[in-house]
């Protein structure tokens, strides 16, 4: 009898567990609506939503090269599982297009769907709950007046139990931080718009700062850098490895354009980021610089040497004062055995590197690339291999891949010689190794030419 | 110091800087006319080569890096009295104008069939999205590489299998 | 020379002997021997067909040897377009004689006739209309001299492998009928041509003679030449166009392996060696030891309307009818504008030259043998028959670009270096930077429509220049104007003629009883410029036909039909209807984000008559323009190799596609900073039509017309209209880039 006792009363407490968690997770679902016509919405709204859509990047991760925009379907690879996203086009049946605003304003702020579930933080909702009301109906506007598209994306490839989503209210009990952000009253007021926008629905976090066992950002190691698409996201706070150090006028000119003389082109990830950026007004770009570089904070005095010695170094150099003999320094055949990096390095990239097209379009100077000096080599091994392909139509940096020609162990002799003449920082361990891995595909890397978004261009960033 | 270069099947000692870019080589050294100069900066394609199987740019690629390397230029898929798959089809579609870049063109092509015999059109496109056209020959540049694909297909001279000098 | 030739593989058949070249110098020049023997002076003689009436003697272009072999010379030279293929359907036919037995030789101010520049599409009008009246002249006289040895009527007889055949069975071969002495004759104006229903090669798709050694690798390129003891030569162009060099330190750069030696002249600046990569190397390191004192030249990118309009300098009338005022009811007012752009050649410009004790040989893929040589002469100091220029092949070549540059620098580093063949290759940056552009344009329309759905009242005001720098004077040439004792270009005047250049197919090819066309004539260009593919064309059938489809929708009339409602001319109306059936145009249904487009021009007003038809598909997220496929009809006169006509009909099409969306030449106040394929983007595969196709109307009988340019214009227009279908916002400057575009449709 006790012992029954203590079954029921188990049961009893284990049930009353669940149907609080239930009722915790629970959301209720939104009435479907027949959203109105495109034309009820207000022009203006719909303009600014075109750049609050930009500032989020919402097209890269809801479209699939080849397909119809914002139809959603493509794979978001995480440590758990496949995620897709999906179809945020007004199509009816497919899309969003029985979601009233209410319903979208819910899923920006709380991570739930019309239905009400639970959505994966794939969705980077801890960021996107910092929009405001205002702004999100802006956002609404803009994706009701686009063109419908019925398209359903493939069903998520997550691990038990991590398909049972009621399990996310403990991830959002955890990560989430509902609701907008606190102005700051000790920072100016374009300090604060930064601020909004990088950490609300520009979701710079998602990718420079680094995520914990459970997909969360570390809140610690704010900017601190992470990885995207098989490319490091450079820590953008104090442990900036750019060799220049970026400051708020070297940033609104990067995010504008997307490249910088003292920096170079943004590429992988961020040169969809900043073809976004293009659609915004001058004061949103300085505001997101002004607020980022305020967390890189100002250079150390060393930092700040290093780089007026650098600058000196590079505009000497620009001026055409190398001697002509410098340039008879062409490795040898000897060198060549010797230091097989310096004599590769001097054959295959000193001629653009080197060369006199300036930025964005001739080479860069490498002692100015961060790639070069970061801790992590991927993103060098990666242009190495791949190179920068055309964009098509458009104005852009191109590089040729050398991984037809460059072995792996090539490669790592020219990327350990570079690390050695072109920055200060220790030797890359390793090298030759993640070269592989990056050339097979084992690691996977995305290199794409830009060609717009309904073709398919191939990805020449690994084998598939 | 010599380099010893494999080039369409026969080998040849180039006595040149290791640095020196195997198009220079291939057009002066070895009097090979295919490989073209177009813009020396790994731009435009017409100064496709194929290293073991794969399209490289000749004209960004230091011979010290090619030693005893399989290299095959446009010379080396056929000749005029006897022109390979790939150079019977450009040359029954017409597949040029000024045919500057065509025999980068073939070259991108043959990498591809080489390893595809029957790609898309989207594939042809992919493979070619380095090679520059100023006459806008595309169009029978791409039925030329799909004409090739069909006789190299039918004739079983795909895959790893290849013809060379 | 012939040393040279050889040893460098030019022909696989081999060079003709000098004696053969003296032959037909002293034919060319026996005209004006003629004329002073001549006394007193002869009457006006009458106007030959084509090229014939400049270069009159039936062997200055038709040579039978003894032995039967044919040689045909033409002034004009092969670019790309096919037209040594098509000029020797002509010959082979008239002669009646296959392709292959014909030796083909073009411009080569040595042993050809001066046609001139092979430019504006004329090569056919010119030179292929020149050579079917010689070829059917000289059949004439050997079916005579058959007749008159077989004593058998002419009508007896036919031709067959280089002989003439009696019905009997008698034969007698081409080189048995005639002496050297039976063709140099004076052509008459009229020839007895085969009839279209005989035809063995005209009209055929005969393959292009030049395809298979370009596809495997033979000689066929400036660029391939070889000559024993080639020197290679690289130079160094000033850093931007204003800019002077003010000292050099060249020792470390002589000193570097393979250097022979380095070129200063004034601001030109060149090193020569003995390999190519060594010469690329010493260029570097040249560049690097100049200082230049830079001087900003250089327009405001960003406001080009009204720096074209400042430039103004006279107006002149190219067309007036009527009333110039705007009438009453629906007008139409807009602002065109097209800016610089390149040729763009995916080969630089390369020249090969060689002084020989007094002579100078050149080697150049220059549009016109005979000017360029009296250029370079002039630049040199040179006696003009001490300088022989002959034309080999470069990569297309579209217009004026480097060529004839490339060659005044190596023939200026060749005297200097006297016996060893000089082989100048100009790099990319180089190309993107110096050639001369297609210069940028301002168009004012302003129409209106009158109640009877016919346009009312036209005005038309063009802000252009010349659109031609080429040689002549030394002055065309960059390394004559960077030399110390240097040479200033010679300024263009204003001349309206019937072809036109700035002003090309700016007199609309509608009927309009009221128009008014103004060209404001711009003498100088910020930026140095010469003739690009379809010179004024390109931009003027852009405005035209984007005007005529607002006006048609203001009318709510069909495109198609609106301008078949002002056509006239029963050619013109040809095509245009052709390429709309094609293409289905009766079909409207497009998918969403597509649209359609019509564009249709007369080229020069006299030469082929062309219309296109296409669909775009409008990326609205990105603004990214792709044609996705487009249908065109074009009435060259009578074919002579269709293929030719479809290959050249589609590549403009192509081109023009990329010009229209993607290309403008980039620049600060200083330097120009479009300097290669990155920054200049064209037309990649990715962006492709899925199809194009060409239906050629054949006009058997009716002149040859001109080709090569006349899809640039219409293209282009016909893409501005597909945009403006699909949208419904019209562009008015090229190109249509993506910004813009986006831009234009807005959210």
């Amino acid at each position: 009898m006790r012992a029954l006792r203590v079954i029921a009363a188990i049961v009893v407490v284990a049930g009353l567990v669940l149907f609080g968690l239930v009722a915790f997770a629970w959301r209720s679902e939104i009435p479907a609506e027949e959203v109105a016509e495109a034309a009820q919405f207000d022009p203006a709204l719909i303009e600014k939503g075109v750049q609050l859509a930009a500032v989020g990047n919402c097209i890269a991760c809801h479209t699939v090269p080849g397909s119809k925009a914002f139809a959603g379907g493509l794979a978001v690879p995480t440590p758990f599982g496949t995620i897709y996203s999906t179809n945020i086009t007004p199509d009816p049946e497919t899309g969003i297009g029985r979601w009233s605003e209410v319903a979208f304003q819910r899923a920006m702020r709380e991570g739930v769907d019309r239905e009400g579930n639970h959505l994966y933080p794939a969705f980077p909702y801890d960021h996107f709950t910092r929009v405001t009301d205002e702004d999100n109906r802006a956002l609404y506007a803009y994706l009701m007046t686009r063109e419908p598209v019925s398209a359903v994306a493939p069903p998520n490839e997550l691990q038990f139990p991590l398909n049972f989503r009621p399990l996310l209210v403990g991830w959002k009990f955890l990560y989430l931080d509902e609701g907008p952000l606190a102005a700051n009253a000790e920072q100016s007021e374009e300090w604060n718009r930064g601020a909004y926008l990088a950490e609300g629905l520009g979701h710079c976090g998602a990718c420079h700062t680094p995520r914990n066992d459970l997909g969360a950002e570390d809140k610690d190691r704010h900017f601190a850098g992470g990885e995207a698409e098989g490319w490091q996201a450079y820590a953008i706070d104090a442990s900036s490895p750019a060799p220049i150090p970026w400051d708020r006028e070297s940033l609104a000119f990067y995010l504008r354009n997307g490249w910088h003389e003292l920096h170079g082109v943004s590429r992988g990830p961020m040169a969809e980021v900043t073809g976004n950026l293009g659609l915004l007004p001058d004061s949103d770009i300085k505001a997101i610089a002004t607020y980022v570089s305020s967390v890189m904070g100002e250079p150390t005095p060393e930092r700040h040497q290093r780089a007026d010695e650098l600058r000196e170094e590079i505009e000497g150099r620009s001026r055409g004062l190398v001697a002509a003999a410098d340039s008879q320094d062409s490795p040898t055949a000897g060198d060549a055995a010797a230091e097989p990096g310096a004599a590769i390095y001097a054959a295959a990239c000193a001629s653009c590197h080197e060369g006199s097209r300036p930025q964005p379009f001739g080479g860069l100077d490498f002692s100015l690339s961060t790639a070069v000096n970061a801790p992590n080599p991927q993103n060098i091994v990666n242009v190495t291999l791949f190179g920068l392909p055309p964009a098509d139509g458009e104005a852009s940096s191109v590089m040729p891949g050398f991984a037809g020609v460059l072995g792996d162990e090539q490669v790592a002799e020219l990327l350990a010689y570079m690390r050695e003449r072109f920055s200060d920082e220790p030797a890359w361990t390793g090298l030759a190794e993640q070269v592989r891995r990056t050339r097979t595909g084992e690691y996977k890397v995305s290199v794409k030419p830009a060609d717009g978004i309904e073709r398919a261009p191939i990805n020449v960033g690994a084998e598939e | 110091m010599a380099i010893s270069l494999n080039v369409n099947g026969a080998t040849h000692r180039i006595d040149a800087d290791p640095a020196t870019p195997l198009l220079y080589v291939l057009r002066n050294d070895l009097a090979l006319n295919g490989a073209k100069f177009g813009c020396g900066l790994g731009q435009c394609g017409s100064c496709m080569v194929m290293v073991e199987g794969e399209a490289v740019l000749s004209c960004v690629t230091p011979i010290m890096l090619l030693e005893g390397r399989e290299i095959t230029t446009v010379e080396g898929l056929g000749t005029i009295e006897e022109p390979g798959p790939v150079q019977a089809a450009f040359i029954e579609m017409q597949a040029a104008q000024c045919g500057y870049c065509i025999p980068g063109m073939m070259m991108s092509a043959q990498a591809l069939l080489q390893k595809n015999p029957a790609p898309s059109d989207e594939d042809i496109r992919n493979a070619l999205s380095t090679n520059l056209c100023r006459c806008g020959t595309h169009m029978r540049i791409l039925a030329a590489i799909r004409r090739a694909g069909e006789v190299m297909q039918s004739a079983g001279m795909t895959g790893t299998s290849r013809r060379t000098g | 020379m012939t040393d040279i030739l050889e040893k460098g593989g030019i022909t696989r058949r081999g060079v003709l002997a000098g004696a053969g070249a003296l032959v037909v110098s002293f034919s060319l020049l026996s005209r004006s021997l003629a004329q002073e023997a001549a006394q007193p002076p002869a009457p006006e003689p009458p106007k030959l067909p084509g090229s014939l009436d400049e270069n009159r003697f039936l062997d200055a272009w038709i040579r039978i040897d003894a032995d039967g072999a044919i040689t045909v010379f033409t002034g004009k030279a092969e670019l790309g377009q096919g037209i040594r293929t098509a000029l020797l359907q002509v010959a082979a036919e008239e002669l009646d004689v296959g392709p292959g037995d014909i030796e083909f030789v073009t411009a080569d101010t040595g042993r050809t006739p001066d046609e001139g520049f092979t430019a504006g599409s004329q090569s056919m009008q010119n030179s292929g209309t020149a050579i079917r009246h010689a070829a059917a002249q000289v059949r004439e006289i050997l079916f005579t001299e058959a007749a008159r040895r077989f004593a058998v009527a002419p009508g007896e007889l036919r031709a067959e492998g280089k002989a003439i055949v009696a019905s009997d069975g008698r034969s007698v071969g081409y080189g048995e009928l005639v002496s050297a002495q039976m063709l140099h004759i004076e052509a008459r104006p009229q020839s007895s041509f085969k009839q279209p229903g005989t035809f063995r090669v005209m009209g055929k798709p005969l393959p292009r003679v030049d395809i298979p050694a370009k596809v495997t690798g033979g000689v066929a390129y400036v660029h391939d030449l070889r000559p024993e003891g080639m020197l290679h030569a690289r130079v160094v162009r000033p850093p931007s166009p204003g800019a002077r060099l003010t000292s050099l330190d060249a020792n470390g750069v002589e000193a570097m392996p393979g250097v022979v030696s380095v070129i200063r002249d004034g601001s030109f600046l060149g090193v020569v060696s003995d390999g190519e990569w060594q010469a690329v190397a010493a260029m570097r390191a040249l560049a690097a030891a100049a200082r230049w004192e830079e001087t900003a030249t250089l327009p405001d990118q960003t406001d080009l309307p009204a720096v074209l309009q400042g430039l103004e300098r006279e107006v002149g009338v190219v067309s007036e009818s009527g009333s110039p005022a705007i009438g009453e009811g629906k007008t139409f007012e807009a602002t065109f504008t097209r800016p610089y752009q390149i040729h763009g050649s995916i080969g630089p410009s390369c020249a090969v030259a060689q002084m020989e004790g007094e002579r100078l040989t050149v080697w150049s893929h220059t549009q016109g043998v005979y000017p360029d040589r009296e250029a370079i002469a002039e630049m040199l100091g040179m006696p003009l028959e001490q300088v022989r220029v002959i034309h080999m092949e470069g990569s297309g070549c579209y217009g004026h670009n480097g060529a004839d540059d490339a060659a005044a620098d190596a023939a200026l580093i060749a005297q200097k270096l006297p016996g060893r063949p000089v082989r100048v290759q100009w790099m990319r940056e180089q190309e993107h930077a110096w050639e001369p552009y297609g210069p940028a344009m301002l168009i004012k329309v302003r129409a209106s429509l009158g109640g009877d759905g016919r346009i009312s009242g036209w005005n038309y005001d063009l802000w252009s220049n010349t659109h031609s720098t080429r040689p002549g004077g030394a002055g065309a040439l960059l390394a004559a104007r960077h030399k110390e004792q240097s040479f200033t270009p010679e300024t263009p005047e204003l001349n309206i003629s019937p072809s036109g250049n700035g002003d090309r197919n700016a007199n609309p090819p509608y009927v309009l009883p009221n128009k008014r066309v103004l060209w404001h004539f711009l003498p100088d260009m910020p930026l140095r410029v010469s003739a690009l593919r379809a010179l004024g064309a390109y931009a003027n059938v852009f405005a035209v036909e984007s005007t005529m489809d607002e006006l048609a929708l203001a009318a709510d009339a069909d495109p198609v039909e609106f301008r078949l409602r002002h056509l006239d001319d029963p050619r013109a109306r040809a095509v245009v209807e052709l390429a709309a059936e094609r293409f289905g145009w009766a079909n409207a249904a497009l998918p969403r984000g597509h649209g359609r487009g019509v564009g249709f021009a007369r080229y020069k007003t006299l030469a082929a008559y062309l219309a296109v038809a296409l669909e775009v598909e409008i990326e609205r997220e990105t603004g990214r323009v792709r044609v996705v496929r487009a249908v065109s009809a074009i009435d060259s006169g009578e074919v002579v190799n269709p293929d030719g006509i479809r290959n050249q009909t589609e590549g403009g099409i192509l081109q023009s596609i990329s010009w229209t969306l993607y290309e403008a030449v980039t620049f600060d106040d200083t330097r120009i900073t479009s300097v290669d394929w990155s920054s200049y983007p064209i037309l990649r595969f990715a962006s492709v039509p899925d199809s194009v196709e060409v239906h050629i109307i054949n006009r058997p009988g009716e002149p040859f017309l001109g080709t090569g340019e006349a899809a640039q214009g219409p293209a282009a227009a016909a893409i501005g209209n597909a945009i403006r279908n699909a949208t419904g916002r019209r562009l008015h400057d090229l190109p249509f880039t993506r910004q813009r575009v986006r831009n234009a449709i807005g959210a």
